[in-house]
């Protein structure tokens, strides 16, 4: 027995296990690694070439030459440029502002619903989203197009004399980009709604709120958090999208999501295309902050 | 002036069964709580206990019967237009709104004017003892100071009712008999009606002027704490409150206020006080509290006395407990007060010492089965 107790302590570890052992700030970074490798692969390494490569030239045949160049950040100036951008940023607001208005009832719907309801209309919103996005697109345009099924039902009820244009509009992408990203509303929404104790509603009345007093000052102001991290998730990736304006929208409707595919795949010119990636990547970086600042930070995006 | 401050006139509340059916929860309840009461409902969980007060509350309305509050009949008025306030169990305190707006609001939707909204907020938080920590925010706050910000935010408006579900549940022994004392101590300073819902009998009898003792849907017995300790008019009421003796026995005669019961077990005869309905030949039980037993080396009674053998005995400061056997397997618990301080041996009992077993008819109660 003693012998054996000799023996541990004549033990010594290798050197970097040892240190492993020992020391608490190497056992946290190895801790971290995995996370840190990680972010090193999939973010910080392609973000940086996409920074390099927004600082070269495109070369005469849609090739890369390696030659450093802030040119493509002064085009971006161009009043063209960024009144596409703007656009994007009003198009990706409307879709919050849409996914807000047509989700919020739907989320206080659901988290007032039965407790053995609720797992159900969860699942039917998200049952939509099992088919193909591109095929769900195209439906949206059987609906809308000139001889669709929208226009034939009007005509039919004698509401209007001749088809409306409602495909290829601006109003047609917003239509695609709300149906597209309602869900990312409605689920943290319901999070927020479906934590607020019935008590505390009740509470509202006994103390003499009304019911719209008790949705004011009480219901709406505990699911602002869900309404964040639901704008949150329905900004980024409308500021970037690109399909439904291509599809929808027509040649009308160009978004900066747009612009940069048809520099990379139409016009070949991806330092010009890196460059406007960098730019929406800032923009949306700014406009998220600005607005968590705001609003407080949404904590259920963390959940 | 009307006579009551809430009355509750027969009472029914069913709720659907989500298996089919339905659930009666309160069941044919009348109470008449007066003026500045301090009145308490008591009872096991799932008695309807907090059904009745949500009634009165009026986020549930009667299936039948009437509430009425200061004579007003209440019908379907919602909770916003009723003179009652509500001390929720779980504090139930808005968590977006400092512990001054969770105070200021229910006078905001009065539409008090400002300085005064301010004024009775500080002097709510003063009374509770809060003052200074109008900016916390309630997540910031003990369990007892969040009880004291929903105490101080039902009471600041001033209500004609406040109802209170127990609202000391969520917290220690200790912190709990303070606030007892304290909401007693409140509750005659402000004058309110109070009514208050647990299910701790200690709770109730330490507060309260009045109790409903409450059992499947129904007000078993009304009256004052010793009212429902020394003179409970059922069995449930007598073995809910308190710690009791019970002996099975069928009614032999009746006389006067005295009955008599004749006990199988003992095949013997106790005679004790009739409360409650009881009939010639009925079955019934004898109740006797564990403090009220007599324990003695001789028969001082011709009637109600047995011999026993203490079983074990357990000296606990206070008092001494013993559970003494009767024979037959009948047991019961006796305490007894040390009233004489000393360390001679001989003056405390010893298992398996033989004693009688004293039952004065005075002390001990006679009620129906059930």
């Amino acid at each position: 027995m003693q012998d054996k107790i000799n023996q541990r302590t004549d033990y010594r570890a290798p050197f970097l296990l040892r240190r492993l052992q020992e020391d608490p700030r190497s056992q946290g970074m190895a801790l971290i690694s995995p996370t840190f490798f990680y972010l090193i692969v999939f973010m910080i390494l392609p973000l940086v070439l996409v920074v390099i490569l927004s600082l070269l030239t495109r070369g005469p045949y849609g090739n890369v030459v390696y030659r450093l160049n802030l040119q493509n950040y002064s085009r971006l100036m161009d009043s063209l440029y960024l009144r596409i951008l703007w656009y994007s940023l009003e198009v990706a607001a409307l879709t919050s502002v849409f996914t807000i208005l047509i989700g919020y009832p739907l989320a206080y719907y659901i988290a007032r619903a039965p407790r053995n309801q609720r797992s159900l209309l969860l699942f039917l919103i998200l049952v939509p989203f099992w088919t193909n996005f591109i095929i769900r697109i195209y439906a949206w345009i059987m609906i809308l197009r000139t001889q669709g099924l929208l226009n034939t039902l009007l005509l039919n009820l004698g509401i209007i004399k001749i088809p409306l244009e409602m495909l290829y509009t601006p109003t047609a992408v917003l239509i695609g980009m709300v149906y597209e990203f309602l869900p990312f509303m409605v689920l943290p929404l319901y999070t927020s709604l479906e934590k607020i104790e019935n008590a505390q509603m009740e509470a509202a009345a006994d103390l003499g709120a009304r019911p719209w007093q008790v949705f004011l000052r009480v219901t709406f102001p505990l699911s602002i958090p869900g309404m964040i991290a639901g704008s949150i998730l329905v900004f980024i990736p409308a500021m970037g999208m690109f399909v439904v304006p291509d599809l929808m929208g027509g040649a009308k409707t160009i978004l900066v999501g747009n612009l940069i595919r048809n520099q990379f795949l139409t016009a070949r010119d991806w330092p010009f295309g890196s460059a406007a990636s960098m730019l929406l990547l800032v923009l949306t970086l700014v406009v998220t902050l600005l607005y968590t600042r705001k609003a407080g930070f949404g904590e259920e995006l963390l959940v | 002036m009307p006579q009551y401050a809430v009355e509750l006139l027969d009472v029914v509340k069913r709720f659907p069964n989500p298996g089919g059916g339905e659930i009666t929860a309160v069941d044919h309840v009348t109470l008449r709580i007066l003026h500045g009461e301090f009145f308490s409902l008591l009872g096991p969980s799932g008695c309807g206990k907090t059904t009745t007060l949500r009634m009165i509350a009026g986020f549930e309305w009667p299936t039948s019967g009437e509430v009425r509050i200061k004579g007003q009949v209440m019908g379907r008025i919602p909770p916003y237009l009723r003179p009652a306030n509500t001390v929720f169990q779980s504090y139930a305190l808005f968590q977006h709104m400092s512990v001054a707006q969770n105070v200021a609001f229910g006078l905001e939707m009065e539409h008090v004017p400002k300085a005064e909204i301010d004024h009775r907020v500080g002097e709510a938080l003063d009374m509770v003892q809060l003052s200074g920590l109008g900016k916390r925010m309630p997540r910031q706050l003990s369990g007892g100071q969040q009880q004291r910000v929903a105490l101080a935010r039902a009471l600041v408006k001033r209500p004609a009712v406040l109802l209170l579900d127990e609202p000391l549940g969520a917290l220690d022994l200790k912190l709990r008999k303070e606030m007892q004392l304290e909401l007693k101590a409140l509750q005659e300073q402000v004058g309110i009606t109070f009514i208050y819902v647990t299910h701790d009998q200690g709770e109730a009898l330490t507060m309260s002027d009045r109790i409903a003792v409450m059992s499947k849907g129904k007000a078993l017995q009304i009256g004052a704490p010793v009212e429902v300790y020394e003179r409970p008019n059922c069995r449930f009421v007598a073995d809910f409150i308190g710690e009791t003796n019970f002996l099975s026995g069928r009614v032999i005669s009746l006389e006067g206020d005295q009955a008599v019961v004749y006990v199988e077990q003992l095949k013997k005869e106790v005679v004790g006080l009739r409360q409650g309905e009881l009939r010639n030949g009925q079955d019934a039980v004898v109740s006797i509290r564990p403090e009220k037993i007599r324990l003695a080396e001789n028969a001082p009674l011709n009637l109600n006395c047995f011999p026993a053998k203490i079983v074990t005995s357990a000296y606990i400061g206070s008092d001494t407990r013993l559970i003494v056997e009767l024979g037959n397997g009948l047991r019961m618990n006796v305490w007894e007060q040390n009233k004489i301080s000393t360390l001679e041996p001989s003056v405390y009992y010893l298992d398996g010492q033989e004693r009688w077993v004293v039952l004065f008819p005075e002390n001990t109660l006679i009620l129906p089965m059930e």
